[in-house]
């Protein structure tokens, strides 16, 4: 009996001090993928909100008002991020929410936050997110088709023709294997072989001496996040094959070039240019905040920044100038971010408007190589 | 086909197949003194390969796998005498359960020590890019090792099974228990001995492929059904029928990709695998009546 008061009293207590609370702050849900097999996105996406969140308070807030960040772990489960956001939405009337991590959560998700008429800013690729329109979903990262666009670019100026295209049979590689076989004919590119591997594949040199026995092929596009990003490219090395490899965005983790060693040497890929942030030219716009994100994240978490952790720190930074400018309401913040004009971010510099919920273009990417070990500006 | 290409497919089949065919014994040694499949088996070979990239940070390379080895039997050892040793005239299917449960619990203390990143021993011998030219075809040194120190395995293996004291004491055990016990031998030593023997020749396999294919914190799943597969396929409890069966696989598996795409090579596998359960239980070089008389 008295435990039973006690929780009571406690629980009134708890719903009190969360309304008292609410009165004066913001409240930001966040559903990532931090367990589970995306957890490479979804960790340094939490970390890069609460370090952000923390900074942000610590200042005084916005316009006065603390930020609450409310973090739900789906797992990278769709069913739990939609339980998730109609309990941010409908229970905790969060300002606005932050993720999911992976596009299939998000896609699951796009119409919950439209009839809830809550600010989503996405933080997965899938174009899908963003293209048909949705009035209150935004996402960070760059659309993947603008890495396939670079990597097509950088073959017609090598004068390339034919290429092979390999990819993991993960939901990675097939969006992507999809995308270069679309847009491939626009840059007057010929696939002249085509080959999926088990994403869990742990040698690819069967794979590799098939191709090579097709001596029409110019240059391999590799489609995956997994390591047989760095199996491929070693068993293409052994084997003699000096070809170009370039490879999707996937591999801008540094950790693959360390296992790939020596045959990771001259692999050509896209991403943002966090990884480079280090020996960007001082002159870009995206320099300084590149740079700070990077060390003020690499100092309290002793672990190197990943781009995805970028996606999370520009998603909570446009809100939060976008409640800077307007205040704390949501309609005029909704406004705010449509409307927002070079934002200079992480993943590039923003331009979003009532048609683009994006806002990054092709230029969001560079072309990265590995030299000596470390990614630098890939130059022919 | 050309003869560059055939001989290239011939060393990456042979090479998977001796490594299956490895897995494959070490639940054919715990299969034959205790009537179970070790479904852990696959979780030794990856400790084997974490802890030698761990002790690599300290120790020169040979000694890192040595103590990768001597732990990893150590795990081995300990697993039998918490999990298996006390049970009093345990069921078989009690004792398979228990290895599925112990090795989901070795995977998720490795998720927990080493995170899910991919982690990989240095080459043994040269770099990412050395090979060595074989008829045209080029290899990489590490293949050879594979192959070469798998193959002093499986003879060492032998070797021990016939002339030594303990391997003799293992064949009694295996042969008929209640004889042995009779003669003087205590089963029990013999299924710890069994535990450490498997877990040791997982962890050496497990440090030798590691620069090929990478240690992931899960990557003994996979391992485990191929190894399974080449256990039945061979016939359950024999050796020497497991390098048959293992390399017949691995160079199935190899030689398919030439025809189908490579993301069915598991599907080739575990086709086979139901194949020989519905036709051949007993395996390719098993025998019927033999079979009949056991257990599982």
């Amino acid at each position: 009996m008295k435990k039973t008061v006690i929780a009571i009293v406690t629980l009134a207590a708890l719903t009190l001090s969360v309304v008292m609370a609410s009165a004066q702050t913001i409240k930001v849900g966040a559903i990532l993928a931090v367990t589970g097999g995306a957890s490479f996105l979804g960790l340094p996406e939490e970390r890069t909100l609460r370090m952000l969140v923390d900074e942000i308070n610590a200042q005084g807030g916005i316009k006065g008002k603390k930020l609450e960040l409310i973090v739900r772990d789906s797992g990278g489960s769709p069913e739990r991020a939609v339980s998730f956001a109609r309990q941010l939405i409908e229970e905790q009337r969060v300002f606005a929410i932050i993720g999911p991590s992976t596009s299939g959560e998000t896609m699951r998700i796009k119409q919950i936050a439209e009839e809830g008429k809550t600010i989503m800013l996405s933080l997965a690729a899938a174009e899908a997110i963003v293209n048909p329109l949705a009035r209150y979903v935004f996402k960070t990262p760059q659309n993947d088709r603008f890495a396939a666009q670079r990597i097509f670019m950088t073959m017609n100026d090598l004068g390339i023709k034919r290429i092979a295209v390999v990819s993991g049979n993960d939901g990675f590689g097939q969006a992507g294997r999809g995308q270069l076989e679309q847009i491939a004919p626009d840059y007057g590119l010929e696939i002249v072989a085509n080959e999926v591997y088990d994403s869990r594949a742990t040698d690819l040199s069967a794979l590799v001496a098939k191709l090579r026995s097709h001596n029409q092929i110019e240059a391999v596009i590799n489609w995956s996040v997994v390591p047989a990003q760095a199996i491929l490219v070693r068993n293409m090395r052994q084997a003699g094959w000096e070809v170009p490899l370039f490879q999707s965005h996937g591999f801008g983790n540094i950790r693959y070039v360390e296992v790939a060693g020596a045959a990771a040497e001259g692999i050509i890929f896209p991403a943002g240019r966090l990884l480079i942030a280090d020996v960007l030219e001082e002159s870009h716009p995206q320099k300084e905040i590149l740079v700070k994100y990077q060390n003020d994240y690499e100092s309290k978490f002793n672990e190197p920044a990943s781009t995805f952790g970028g996606h999370a720190y520009d998603a909570l930074m446009i809100l939060a100038r976008a409640i800077e400018e307007v205040g704390a309401d949501r309609e005029k913040v909704r406004d705010a971010i449509e409307n927002m004009r070079d934002f200079v971010g992480t993943g590039g510099i923003f331009n979003f408007s009532p048609t683009d919920h994006n806002g990054l273009d092709l230029n969001a990417f560079e072309m990265l190589t590995v030299k000596d070990g470390q990614f630098v500006k890939y130059d022919r | 086909m050309t003869a560059e290409l055939f001989i290239q497919y011939l060393f990456a089949g042979v090479t998977y197949g001796i490594i299956y065919a490895i897995v494959a014994i070490g639940f054919n040694i715990i299969y034959n003194t205790t009537g179970i499949i070790n479904f852990a088996q696959g979780e030794f070979v990856m400790l084997g390969g974490m802890i030698a990239i761990t002790l690599n940070a300290l120790l020169p390379l040979p000694l890192a796998i040595a103590g990768a080895v001597l732990l990893t039997m150590l795990v081995g050892a300990m697993v039998e005498m918490t999990f298996i040793r006390w049970l009093k005239s345990p069921s078989v299917l009690r004792m398979i359960i228990i290895t599925i449960g112990v090795s989901i619990l070795i995977r998720e203390v490795a998720l927990h020590i080493w995170g899910e990143g991919v982690r990989s021993l240095p080459y043994f011998v040269g770099n990412e890019i050395s090979t060595v030219n074989i008829l045209g075809a080029r290899i990489s040194p590490q293949v050879l090792w594979v192959i070469g120190v798998c193959s002093v395995i499986v003879i060492a293996l032998s070797l021990f099974f016939r002339y030594t004291m303990q391997g003799q004491k293992m064949r009694a055990c295996a042969a008929n228990r209640t004889a042995a016990t009779l003669c003087g031998i205590n089963p029990k030593n013999m299924v710890t001995l069994s535990f450490m023997l498997s877990a040791g020749i997982g962890a050496l396999a497990g440090c030798v492929m590691s620069p090929i294919t990478y240690t992931e914190y899960d990557s003994g799943t996979g391992l485990a059904i191929k190894g399974f597969t080449v256990a039945i396929l061979g016939g359950l409890g024999n050796s020497m029928a497991a390098v048959a069966a293992g390399l017949l696989l691995g160079l199935l598996e190899a030689f398919s990709v030439s025809i189908v795409p490579l993301a069915y090579q598991d599907v080739i596998a575990l086709s086979i695998l139901l194949l020989i359960l519905f036709v051949r239980p007993h395996g390719l070089f098993g025998r019927k009546d033999a079979a009949g008389l056991k257990e599982f």
